[in-house]
């Protein structure tokens, strides 16, 4: 009888211990970027391993960021992974909406994300979110229009070099400008690109206070100099180009210079899009002299919101996505320079993918990027494009939106700076950081 | 001599409605032009308007990425359901309204029309709470039951027009041959106000079709429709605007058809009373 009861106990258990690792299905809220989209090309490998089905929700990065945060903020349980940055990750993970990931398998090597990768998605020490790629911000020049100038670009140039460079790249007639720049309104856009900028003119967002610092001589220096070299070098429009019109304008050939995301390099170096793929040069961004350069970090990260009804099959997926061995797939496939870059330092080991023409750059210029400690003075903020603070989306937008009016000439560069000091001043002091 | 002067007329209004009309249809043609281009022709400077090699890689990539039919019965489902639904309770409200007018009607109707300048954001987290306590997040049932309502002021303003335009006696005559409410409403009034209805439905339909709000905040895998369909094609680093493109006619096809084709219906109903 014993025998017989320990019989249907153990089936029971059994039972239900394969209940508890039956195969889920699992819906993530990703971003349309060309890496992302990889990724769901080879959902099925996920599956074949796990059982675990998947369902994509792709979305438009300032959709994708009002959805998620809407969903989080409520314990609404639409996803149960959400593609989020550098910017949400500590913010949500300091109000527990997060799963820390702290228990990932010895297999996945934590150990082997790349340090600022880590840092910038942690929250007190814990990591909060996968990087699934990394990106910092880089320079991408013509070489041909470069030695045409009877020039040579440094490793680490200043700006003033830059700015030199421009005017001497620019050809009018050819409808050739020396430099593009973000100079579009919004605080991921033109508002990243000033932000990062700044920081190496030794301007800081806030002090130690949370008093804006836009009335400071290095802000005035940053705004002047960018304002001075795009109307000197700059394509005509420039207040109104972001990301996708710089690309655009740099794979037809009509950019000397252009700094932006590293991840723009496999874009502008392929030949089926651009049109000077093999004519194109990298160098860290650029710098002042004061210690800081002007480029960025930022990952686009998986992270497990608190509350979901299937985190063991999310965290599978998470460990499967952001693994070495997806890195292998994706090489295997579609060679090295397809894989996601700039989260694993394995990957800046592996001799294969050092033969990719950006790689050392890239890794570069994210081991130059600190975001605890990004300003030439002091601040309250972690965060180099951006301050960690919820409230600085907004405030950097409107603010963005002021720098691209002076960019255009609708107001002068006092008058913007002036007022993004009222605009910063009043929205931290209604939120009682001052 | 007046003849001429007619004639002239008309070949410079024909002239100018075309213009009119192809100014405001050329982006969709544009959209579909681009649908068939590669990227890089895509973005090329200057635009290459027909020389191009023509391309059907991103209608298959589309296709090959994304469950087109589940979106667009998702659409379908939500739009048609939405408009049904709201065309059920806006029928007697504006038979109401119409032929049985209180002292507040009007100010009930400029009420019920003021409720379409709250902006919708305003309302988000509320009606997000509410989806969330009843389970129906992610579901096509809470997004005919939001659509409907946010569409209602306007199909109640529309019926109400037409309605007015019938005159109460016929109605009345209908009363004293015995008629009920229920058949005066269903077997009087209704068939007299088919293109007036018809109409109505139909911009509901196109209105619910192109909501972009409420069917991106309120699905994620299962209910969304063809809003989120063309969202998840849009990228702000990454030039896939050819695809995009393929993705936006495919999206839009649908309601161009049936635009196309209901037309007359359409402009019949729009100008219904118009003129007396």
């Amino acid at each position: 009888m014993f025998l017989k009861n320990s019989l249907y106990a153990a089936t029971a258990l059994s039972l239900f211990t394969a209940g508890g690792a039956a195969a889920d299905t699992i819906t993530i809220a990703t971003v349309n970027n060309g890496d992302m989209i990889r990724m769901q090309g080879y959902t099925d490998d996920f599956t074949a391993k796990t059982g675990h089905e998947v369902e994509w929700v792709t979305l438009e990065e300032n959709v994708l960021r009002q959805r998620v945060t809407t969903d989080i903020s409520t314990k609404g349980g639409a996803f149960d992974i959400m593609t989020i940055g550098m910017y949400e990750t500590p913010i949500w993970g300091a109000n527990d909406w997060l799963v820390p990931l702290n228990d990932l398998s010895a297999e996945y090597d934590v150990d082997d994300i790349l340090p600022a990768m880590a840092d910038g998605l942690s929250h007190d020490g814990t990591l909060y979110a996968a990087p699934f790629y990394g990106e910092s911000s880089m320079i991408m020049y013509r070489k041909d229009l470069m030695e045409k100038a009877g020039m040579e670009m440094p490793k680490a140039p200043t700006w003033e070099f830059i700015k030199e460079a421009a005017a001497g790249m620019t050809d009018r007639d050819n409808d050739i400008n020396g430099i593009c720049l973000r100079g579009k309104a919004g605080w991921g856009e033109g508002g990243a690109f000033i932000t990062a900028m700044s920081n190496s003119f030794g301007a800081r967002w806030f002090d130690e206070d949370w008093n804006a610092q836009f009335d400071t001589e290095a802000w005035a220096n940053t705004l002047n100099f960018y304002k001075d070299m795009m109307d000197e070098s700059g394509p005509a429009g420039y207040a109104a180009n972001g990301f996708n019109e710089n690309l655009s304008l740099f794979q037809q050939g009509k950019c000397g210079m252009w700094i932006d995301a590293t991840v723009a390099a496999s874009f502008v170096t392929n030949a089926d899009d651009s049109t000077v793929a093999d004519k194109v040069g990298f160098a860290l961004a650029p710098d002042t002299g004061l210690g800081k350069r002007s480029n960025w970090l930022w990952a686009w990260a998986l992270a497990i919101p608190a509350g979901t009804q299937n985190e063991a099959a999310a965290k599978e997926f998470i460990e499967w996505a952001t693994s070495k061995d997806y890195i292998e797939l994706v090489a295997a496939k579609e060679g090295w320079a397809n894989v996601p870059p700039g989260a694993r330092t394995s990957l800046y080991e592996n001799p294969e993918y050092q033969k990719v023409p950006f790689a050392q750059m890239t890794l570069d210029s994210i081991l130059s990027a600190d975001p605890k400690n990004s300003t030439v003075e002091p601040s309250p903020y972690v965060g180099i494009q951006f301050a960690a603070i919820p409230e600085f989306a907004g405030i950097a937008t409107e603010v963005s939106q002021e720098f691209s009016a002076a960019y255009a000439g609708q107001q002068t560069v006092e008058e913007a700076l002036a007022k993004a000091q009222e605009i910063t001043n009043e929205a931290m002091e209604a939120a009682g950081y001052r | 001599m007046a003849r001429n002067v007619t004639n002239q007329r008309k070949i410079i209004n024909t002239t100018a409605a075309w213009a009119v009309g192809l100014l405001i249809f050329f982006p969709i043609l544009w959209t579909i032009l681009t649908s068939f281009k590669t990227e890089a022709q895509a973005i090329a400077d200057p635009p290459i308007f027909l020389g191009f090699d023509w391309t059907i890689e991103n209608y298959k990539a589309v296709l090959e990425r994304s469950n087109y039919g589940r979106f667009l019965w998702n659409s379908i489902i939500i739009a048609g359901g939405s408009t049904i639904l709201g065309i059920i309770i806006a029928v007697p409200a504006a038979w109401s309204m119409a032929f049985v007018p209180s002292k507040r009607t009007k100010d009930i109707l400029l009420w019920m029309l003021s409720t379409k300048m709250l902006p919708a954001v305003g309302v988000l987290y509320p009606i997000y709470l509410l989806c969330i306590r009843f389970g129906i997040l992610d579901s096509k049932i809470a997004l005919v039951f939001i659509l409907m309502l946010i569409n209602l002021p306007i199909i109640v303003w529309m019926l109400y027009t037409y309605f007015k335009e019938i005159p109460g006696e016929i109605l009345e005559a209908a009363r004293m041959d015995g008629a009920s409410l229920k058949d005066e409403v269903l077997y009087v009034l209704t068939p007299m106000a088919i293109p007036g209805i018809a109409s109505t439905m139909l911009l509901n339909v196109i209105l619910a079709w192109n909501e972009a709000f409420w069917t991106l905040n309120l699905t994620a895998a299962k209910a969304a429709p063809l809003t989120a369909f063309i969202a998840s094609y849009s990228s702000p680093e990454g030039l896939f605007y050819a695809k995009l493109s393929a993705a936006s006619t495919m999206a839009i096809a649908p309601i161009l058809i049936l635009g196309w084709f209901s037309q007359k219906q359409l402009v019949s109903g729009l100008t219904f009373g118009a003129v007396k």
